[in-house]
């Protein structure tokens, strides 16, 4: 019985493959939308532990000179000789032909703790010949994707490639690393091994320029980029959700549809329990067949999006992230878990209807998803207290949870209230009809609304994300290009690699008569909180130039004197400091904030003091970073030419300010690609719910056009007025998600925004987007309502005919 | 006895108050008979056609179907009943329109267990749709379906068949083949048929005829009076 029962339900589907496929699809692009994401986060957090666990360093306490001054070979041979277990680093960026530079760490592989080694270089003198680790020339570890690259550039090392480390970090032995990177005799700092003999003479006596700095926390990178990833799982949650619409939908008219036969099945002897029985498992099976298309899929996009998202990482926080997919068990498992829950969301309603139907209910189908004015007036009043709820919720609560809070009730508050409104507006729109087709058209159109209310809501959420997100982003990109206009306004960097380099820059820009803009920068802590403190020479271009975004009168006049610093906006905001208010710049150093400035994509707290005040207190800090200005009609470029011609300075080491404008617009633009392909994604995911609804639709509508059709409006002007339905209610949804956008965009910005990364953007409006997108969603609402309009002008006169002969 | 039935009461909650449908019915047909339940429209001729045919349950009164007393029977009771000893009939058909003709036919009988296909060749070629076999619901005429729907509830060897104005969708040629071929079927199979229709006409062509009026069962003659 169960296998012939279960037979004529399985028939419905094959007797309307479309409708199985919508259900499919609905369901596999919600399992996608939220697998990718989620297989996109997983990977970023295996690259973070991998990172973390790959080169152990920053679990180890350190001794390094307050200002970043290199350490000295003597230095760590008194300190060993006094019985401190300490082994030396260095680390320096090595320029690498045809790559980016290569972060160098130098280990003393005899002494180095073993934790602070790759896992692949735990054996060492397993493959390698120890010979080969410490004579000339060494031998150089990389991941191997790097390995690959470094081993065809002449001049290195031999490279052997080991699992474990960043996509970007090379390990050698320390002498080799000084070799390579010119810095001979030099230590960056010394590891502190965990154990260590009772009775050692304390550090202030071996070595008192020296401090010791506790090992840092391996979550940092984790907890920094947390609001990103809240960020994306949010948007994986919104196309989630408006996968389940069409789910709903696909499953709830399958529900109506089969009404009938679910009548007939049961008074041929079908118990209900096992009626039931079946449905849940026809629903399951399906939701494993799309949950595993749905995984595919999501896995795809994955691959295709992830390399954006490292970039993203690496850009933003810095954090290492491979840009290669793995395909994991449990993120398998948990999107098989998600579809079959979505696939519960979306048939509850369905089950709940079926368990109170009763056996001798009427087999026609009802009007598919009817809704009477009170249950559309208590949504509406159920989306009012969620809008209401979201919008207190920042009041209610602090920090990014209550930047979401107000999100999710603002959008789906908005979601819950669109069927009313959009109701109320179809009624002023009918009072205006002059014509009897008029009348029927908005009347029509009323009819309709609760069963295509599911897709519209989906294409609200996925309109209003739109605009939120994109004004977001355009806010974000037209403030970002001022302030790097601001920001970059010499015309060449100069990056040196040791002091020599710096003399020799130095004196060229002396003698050329070119202006030298040096800069120097220190590790410290800045109100307690790890930080940058960088130093800057006075000079006419910064006070002309420079981005603040508030500052005291006399603001550059007192950084000059030593007498003030200026701070950026994330370390204004984290520590809730304004003008005026003293800011700790490490032990024993205090000065009030002449400035606040805007520093976007540095999640990192920095300041900035006069050069010669940031020398003195940190003796020996090097000065490695120089901005060249170019005189009158010369480029970039150009200077940077005459200056590989005129001294020792590799042209690897320069970058002119086009360049870096470039780069730096291109890692925006990768930050936000992935942001954008989910958006385009979710939109599409709602045109495709109205064409699931309209379809549908069009089906069991044909009761009310027969009577139409039959008093002389031909199939094609039906069919016409369909299309333009469908396009109406697109455009009145536009307006309702319009207003709904901006709000969006103002909690993204002004809430969510400076929770993440602790900066505010000002809020820039865009109307021509909005002209753009709303030609959009008539473009993707016209092409979901052709095919039912298609079909109609198309159906047979004796299909209508049909309708009065069922009545009879 | 095949259907005995006794002191059936139903009322119906409507909009205007209760409204007492049934006020004690009994009933009782014997294996072979025939039996046309006749009434106004909305007597309740459907109402106790659901009752007798485990569709519903009476507010009072008892039913046993081939000596099985429907009151204790849960829903998983009733519906084997129903898949095994009752073939239904309905005016509107109820076809299960994504299976064909065919699969419509042997649908019963092959969720009852016992399919017969020699049986129901027979009973195509006897109905007058084996050629229609291969077709879907909205492919057949009213009358086709309704033929495919009389071999429906034949198929699975019923010991009754319960019609409810089987021939209310059809005109009256193709009303009056479907019953000849539904009286003979019957005959054949000799199983009972109760059956309810407004048609005095058809009424006559079965055995034994009962009317419904004011929640009460009269004979015909009883009636007339």
């Amino acid at each position: 019985m169960t296998r012939i029962a279960l037979g004529a339900l399985l028939s419905h589907w094959r007797r309307r493959p479309g409708q199985l496929a919508t259900l499919l699809l609905g369901l596999a692009l919600a399992t996608a939308l939220w697998s990718a994401v989620q297989a996109i986060n997983s990977e970023a957090r295996a690259s973070y532990d991998e990172a973390a666990g790959a080169l152990g360093l920053s679990g180890y306490d350190r001794l390094e000179r307050p200002g970043g001054a290199p350490l000295s070979t003597g230095e760590f041979v008194a300190l060993r000789r006094a019985g401190w277990l300490v082994s030396p680093v260095l680390e320096g960026r090595l320029r690498a032909a045809g790559g980016p530079p290569v972060a160098l760490t130098g280990l003393d592989l005899l002494s180095a703790p073993p934790g602070a080694l790759p896992p692949g270089l735990t054996a060492v003198g397993g493959d390698t010949d120890p010979a080969d680790l410490f004579t000339a020339p060494g031998t150089l570890f990389a991941a191997p994707a790097l390995a690959e690259r470094l081993a065809e550039v002449q001049g290195l090392p031999p490279v052997q490639a080991v699992a474990g480390l960043a996509a970007d970090q090379a390990v050698t032995d320390i002498g080799t690393a000084q070799r390579l990177l010119g810095r001979a005799g030099e230590i960056s700092h010394l590891l502190v091994l965990p154990a260590q003999p009772l009775g050692r003479p304390p550090l202030a006596e071996i070595a008192p320029g020296l401090t010791r700095v506790a090992a840092e926390s391996a979550g940092d990178i984790a907890q920094l980029t947390r609001s990103f990833h809240l960020n994306l799982t949010a948007f994986g949650l919104l196309s989630f959700g408006v996968g389940l619409f069409i789910s709903h939908g696909a499953i709830g008219l399958a529900f109506e549809q089969r009404r009938p036969t679910i009548r007939t099945l049961r008074a041929l002897g079908v118990p209900q329990g096992r009626l039931f029985a079946l449905l849940i498992a026809e629903t399951a099976l399906m939701a494993l067949v799309a949950g595993a298309l749905g995984l595919a899929l999501g896995y795809a996009l994955a691959g295709l999006l992830l390399p954006d998202v490292a970039a993203t990482l690496r850009g933003l926080y810095g954090a290492p992230v491979a840009g290669e997919l793995t395909l994991r068990p449990a993120w398998a498992a948990a999107g098989l878990a998600m579809a079959l829950t979505g696939a519960a969301l979306a048939s509850a309603q369905t089950f709940t209807r079926l368990s109170a139907m009763p056996l001798l209910a009427s087999a026609r189908p009802r009007a598919w998803a009817t809704v009477s004015t009170r249950a559309l007036n208590r949504q509406a009043l159920a989306g009012a207290l969620l809008l209401a709820l979201g919008l207190a919720a920042p009041s209610l609560a602090d920090g990014l949870i209550a930047g979401f809070a107000l999100l999710a009730g603002l959008l789906l508050g908005a979601a819950l209230v669109l069927p009313r409104v959009l109701a109320a507006l179809l009624a002023l729109g009918a009072r205006g009809a002059r014509t009897p087709l008029a009348q029927w058209f908005w009347a029509d159109a009323r009819q309709q609304l609760p069963g295509l209310s599911l897709a519209l809501m989906a294409l609200l959420l996925a309109l209003a994300a739109n605009i939120g997100v994109s004004t977001m982003v355009n806010s974000f990109r037209l403030t970002f290009v001022g302030w790097l206009d601001q920001r970059l306004a010499a015309d060449l960097y100069v990056d040196t690699a040791n002091a020599a380099e710096t003399e020799a820059l130095t004196v060229w820009a002396a003698t050329a008569g070119i202006d030298l803009l040096p800069r120097a920068s220190v590790e410290t802590r800045l109100d307690g909180r790890p930080g940058s403190l960088e130093g800057l020479i006075d000079h006419p271009l910064y006070r002309a130039t420079w981005p603040l975004l508030t500052s005291a009168p006399g603001a550059w006049e007192a950084l000059a004197a030593g007498d003030a610093v200026l701070v950026n906006e994330q370390l204004a905001y984290g520590g809730s400091l304004g003008l005026g208010d003293p800011v700790a710049l490490g032990e024993d150093w205090v000065l009030p904030i002449a400035g606040i400035y805007a520093d976007y994509g540095n999640p990192r707290p920095q300041a900035f003091v006069a050069l010669d005040t940031l020398t003195a207190r940190f003796p020996g800090t090097p000065v490695r970073d120089a901005g060249l200005i170019a005189p009158e009609g010369e480029t970039g470029a150009e200077l940077a030419a005459r200056l590989v011609a005129e001294t020792p300075l590799d042209r690897a080491a320069m970058i002119d300010q086009s360049a870096v404008k470039a780069l730096s617009l291109r890692v925006f633009e990768r930050t936000f690609a992935v942001t954008a392909a989910l958006n385009v994604l979710t939109l599409s995911v709602a045109a495709v719910a109205i064409l699931t609804a309209l379809l549908t639709l069009a089906g069991l509508r044909l009761p009310q056009l027969a009577p139409v059709w039959a008093i002389g409006v031909p199939r094609a002007r039906l069919a016409r007025l369909d299309l333009l339905r469908a396009l109406m209610l697109a455009a009145l949804t536009f307006a309702v998600a319009l207003p709904l956008g901006i709000v969006t965009a103002w909690a993204l910005l002004d809430v969510v925004n400076v929770e993440a990364f602790g900066w505010r953007l000002p809020m820039y409006l865009f109307p021509w987007d909005w002209v753009l997108l709303l030609a959009l969603s008539l473009v993707a609402a016209g092409l979901a309502g052709l095919w039912p309009a298609r079909r109609l002008a198309r159906t047979a006169p004796s299909t209508f005919l049909k309708v009065f002969a069922d009545e009879r | 006895m095949l259907v005995a039935a006794r002191d059936l009461t139903k009322t119906f909650d409507t909009a205007d108050g209760p409204v007492r449908v049934l006020g004690g019915v009994s009933l009782s047909l014997a294996e072979g008979e025939t039996l046309a339940l006749t009434g106004e429209s909305g007597s309740g001729k459907s109402t106790l056609l659901h009752l007798l045919a485990a569709l519903d349950a009476p507010d009072s009164g008892e039913v046993e179907i081939a000596g099985n007393a429907l009151a204790g029977l849960d829903d998983t009771g009733r519906a084997a009943l129903r898949r095994e000893r009752v073939g239904l009939v309905f005016q509107q058909f109820n076809l299960i329109p994504s299976l064909t003709a065919g699969e419509n036919l042997a649908f019963q009988a092959r969720l009852a267990g016992r399919h017969d296909d020699g049986w129901c060749a027979e009973l195509a070629a006897r109905l007058g749709i084996a050629e229609a076999l291969t077709r879907y619901p909205e492919q057949l005429s009213g009358g086709q379906q309704q033929r495919v729907a009389i071999g429906r509830a034949l198929a699975p060897r019923p010991a009754i068949v319960m019609a409810d104005e089987p021939t209310g969708n059809l005109d009256q040629a193709a009303g009056d083949a479907a019953l000849e071929l539904m009286l003979s079927l019957v005959a054949d199979t000799g199983a009972g048929l109760l059956m309810v229709t407004h048609s005095e006409r058809l009424a006559s062509r079965l055995s034994r005829r009962l009317h419904l009026a004011g929640g009460h069962l009269s004979s015909r003659a009883e009636a007339a009076e």
